[in-house]
């Protein structure tokens, strides 16, 4: 698998640019840009249909998810299986494809693994608060030029750098 | 013309996707090394691709309204709750730094072969369980420092589109000159052949 050698990135610039462009795309079909933690809030209110039915319905968070129609018949889950395709297909055309656990230089995989768990834990409860994410709340919302969205992005920004400074040497 | 589509359809919302991740995974925004290297202010990838979909979208976008093909007031536009956007959006950046993803990257990370991203997706299946035990008694920090519904820059400074479009351009120019500068004295941008040596 290793012996493919990778294809470089696209410059920033030029990814910028199709990104942009698909986005826009995305607003003139359906009104709405690009999402991603939406989809995770329905998977989780739908696993609660299963585990715990009458809790998740009562759930005044929750509840908000569950409608006439299943949790999942939504637009976030063809977007993000889209996504899915895109991601494989590209990464492996570009022979970029690796099966791995990507981690800093001096981390363990095991490490690595529990950060994976609690950088997720925040990103999940900071998600459902802003409600939204680095997708549909950052890029989104500032293709439509919301003043939401820039508040979200610079207090992303602002405290990615911030931890970083504290936490970097996870990865560096 | 009249955009948006009353209903796009799924074939419609599944390109979206694969354009969506074909052009994360393209920029190396699906590698959590990567991701984190912004932060590290070593690799600008993450500013410079975000700052350009998104001032490429909203010129785009209002080009087509300015043509009359697009009813902008029909678009999704998010209202401000200014604390749990900046407390929401803080919790992401602190996320992305320690888990190194987003929601969405994150997707796109496991499909090219990224195993941690499985236990990004697990922590996050957990953030979101511990968020909805907890709504009620978030109530006030939720709903503080609501803004006008859909407000955007020009309707908060009542200066035209045209002109924040201008500004925001001229903005992420100067953040890729500074970029340029942080990465000639950090190590530079991490490279696909570097990622696929490493771990």
């Amino acid at each position: 698998m290793t012996e493919h050698k990778p294809r470089e990135f696209f410059p920033p610039l030029a990814a910028g640019v199709g990104l942009g462009l698909t986005l826009m795309g995305m607003f003139l079909i359906s009104g709405h840009g690009l999402g991603a933690s939406g989809f995770f809030t329905n998977v989780l209110a739908w696993l609660g249909t299963l585990a715990a039915p009458d809790w998740t319905e009562m759930n005044s968070y929750l509840g908000n998810y569950l409608g006439a129609t299943h949790p999942l018949n939504s637009w976030l889950s063809w977007e993000l299986a889209g996504a899915a395709i895109g991601g494989l297909a590209g990464s492996l055309i570009a022979g970029r494809f690796r099966f791995k656990i990507e981690r800093g230089p001096h981390t363990s995989a095991g490490a690595r693994m529990g950060f994976a768990v609690g950088g997720g834990i925040l990103s999940g409860f900071g998600a459902s608060l802003a409600g939204g994410c680095t997708s549909s709340l950052g890029l989104s919302g500032g293709a439509v030029l919301a003043v939401a969205s820039f508040v979200f992005l610079i207090a992303f920004f602002a405290a990615g750098l911030l931890v970083a400074a504290v936490a970097g040497r996870i990865w560096q | 013309m009249n955009f948006p589509f009353e209903n796009p359809g799924i074939p419609l919302l599944v390109l979206a996707g694969v354009l969506f991740g074909y052009f994360i995974e393209s920029a190396g925004l699906s590698s959590p090394r990567k991701l984190t290297a912004q932060f590290a202010l070593r690799d600008w990838t993450v500013f410079r691709v975000m700052f350009t979909a998104i001032v490429v979208a909203a010129i785009g976008l209002w080009l087509f309204d300015v043509a009359g093909w697009l009813r902008f007031d029909a678009l999704k536009i998010p209202t401000m709750f200014f604390w749990a956007m900046a407390l929401g959006g803080a919790l992401l950046g602190a996320g992305m730094a320690i888990g190194g993803y987003c929601p969405g990257t994150s997707v796109v990370g496991l499909f090219a072969g990224r195993l941690d991203a499985l236990f990004f997706m697990l922590g996050m299946m957990i953030g979101m369980t511990v968020f909805s035990l907890s709504y009620d008694s978030l109530q006030t920090v939720y709903q503080a420092g609501k803004g006008p519904a859909g407000q955007t820059l020009s309707g908060l400074t009542g200066l035209p589109t045209w002109l924040w479009l201008l500004l925001l351009a001229g903005m992420a120019a100067g953040g890729f000159l500074i970029g340029n500068w942080f990465e000639s004295r950090r190590g530079g941008k991490i490279s696909a052949k570097e990622l696929a040596s490493g771990s």
